[in-house]
């Protein structure tokens, strides 16, 4: 199962349908059952079962969840993968003792790879759309995978399967979670469940 | 959060209009009416009718004219936000966008130099299958311009009910059209709506068509009971 968290400014915002559905009908689509929480809603038997987690990215204007980065404690000991989208990108940099700060990126941007990884297929560069007033400064260990003209696109945990990526993937890349998702490993029939 | 829906008076604006009711309020509907005919940002058939439809809907309307010049739409697109701001104190917009990476981008620019929220609840929607759920969520409309050759003189003035949807879509399929019109393959003018108190009655429209281009204009309309 894969757990997607909604980041939105509350449980069934009408942020949803722009953020949290397109990413699960790509991870459906990948053969992969979902679970959806709102991130206030998450529980210890939400992540004991998940094969890998996604955070979905909310509004330009939504930044409520900086305001509750509280309820991302158990990212750092979250075992298995992990892939935090645009805000998801932000909390889970946080977590690792990272920084957020104002950073502007609105629309198509070159992305230029720096650092290969599995993650990234083998390409060099590619274009994304990206939708963020704040920018990440990666926590110290982490490495820099991709680099727009407004700062680090995609980083990584040194050790383990932990990703931020501050474009949205779901829009003209979802290879990208389609790779992220073969790192999750098990395949299982196409069912979801969201609440 | 009061919201204001950027307003086509077609089916995909309308349809997230009837969304984003559902989850906070609408204080007022949004049109740039647009002189180009071919408008970048813009959905340009029949923009005349949007104060009816506004009035249907039991809703204020804020409307600007724009050149339809390509960047100068941005500016006339803020002015109409800020305005929309001003007169009913909204807090956010929202769009119909439905994959245009082009019209995003401008709307969340544009709502973000004037503080605003930017809604887009079709944002990634399969085109098909919202198509089959607009018609079956009862709204009632129109194809109102069509732009690509498998759409001919026939499509205009017709009304999308079950049977016209699923002939999009099949001609979608064999043609690599979108069966959504996101590409400008067709215009769409709604008649009724959920959220509508009462429906718009065409009293009198023209067909313009040329090569495969045409337009179905409403030259005369008024609301009738539901």
């Amino acid at each position: 199962m894969i757990l997607l968290v909604d980041l939105s400014y509350r449980p069934g915002s009408l942020s949803f349908d722009e953020f949290v559905t397109p990413v699960e009908k790509i991870v459906q689509q990948g053969g992969h059952v979902t679970r959806i929480r709102h991130f206030t809603d998450l529980t210890g038997q939400d992540l004991a079962s998940a094969d890998g987690v996604i955070l979905c990215g909310t509004a330009l204007a939504d930044c409520g969840y900086l305001d509750r980065v509280d309820r991302f404690a158990w990212i750092p000991s979250f075992p298995r993968p992990l892939l935090g989208i645009c805000a998801g990108m932000q909390v889970t940099a946080k977590a690792f003792g990272g920084q957020v700060s104002p950073g502007l990126g609105i629309g198509l941007a070159p992305q230029e790879v720096v650092v290969p990884d599995p993650l990234l297929a083998g390409r060099d560069r590619f274009g994304a759309y990206e939708l963020h007033s704040l920018s990440v400064l990666p926590p110290p260990s982490f490495r820099v995978l991709v680099t727009s003209p407004s700062g680090a696109e995609v980083i990584r945990h040194p050790g383990r399967a932990v990703y931020g990526v501050m474009f949205h993937p779901e829009v003209r890349n979802e290879w990208l979670i389609h790779r992220f998702l073969a790192l999750c490993g098990r395949t299982d029939a196409l069912m979801g469940e969201r609440g | 959060m009061r919201l204001g829906v950027l307003f086509s008076g077609g089916k995909d604006s309308a349809f997230a209009a009837w969304k984003a009711m559902g989850k906070e309020e609408v204080a007022c509907l949004i049109t740039v009416v647009a002189g180009n005919p071919e408008s970048y940002l813009f959905h340009t058939p029949n923009l005349h009718l949007a104060a009816l439809q506004a009035e249907a809907a039991g809703l204020p309307l804020v409307s600007v004219e724009s050149a339809g010049v390509e960047e100068e739409e941005v500016a006339d697109l803020s002015r109409a936000l800020s305005l929309a701001a001003h007169e009913h104190g909204i807090g956010g917009v929202v769009t119909g966008a439905l994959r245009s990476v082009y019209q995003a981008t401008r709307i969340q620019r544009a709502c973000h130099e004037l503080g605003l929220w930017c809604f887009n609840p079709l944002w990634l929607r399969d085109e098909e299958e919202h198509l089959s759920e607009v018609v079956s969520s009862g709204f009632r409309f129109l194809v109102s311009g069509v732009s690509a050759a498998p759409l001919g003189e026939a499509w205009l003035g017709r009304e999308v009910d079950r049977g016209a949807a699923g002939e999009l879509a099949a001609l979608a399929r064999r043609h690599r059209m979108n069966p959504a019109g996101e590409g400008g393959e067709y215009e769409t003018l709604v008649l009724d709506a959920p959220f509508f108190r009462k429906r718009i009655e065409v009293l009198g429209a023209t067909r313009e068509f040329h090569g495969d281009h045409g337009i179905y204009r409403v030259t005369d309309a008024r609301l009738v009971g539901k």
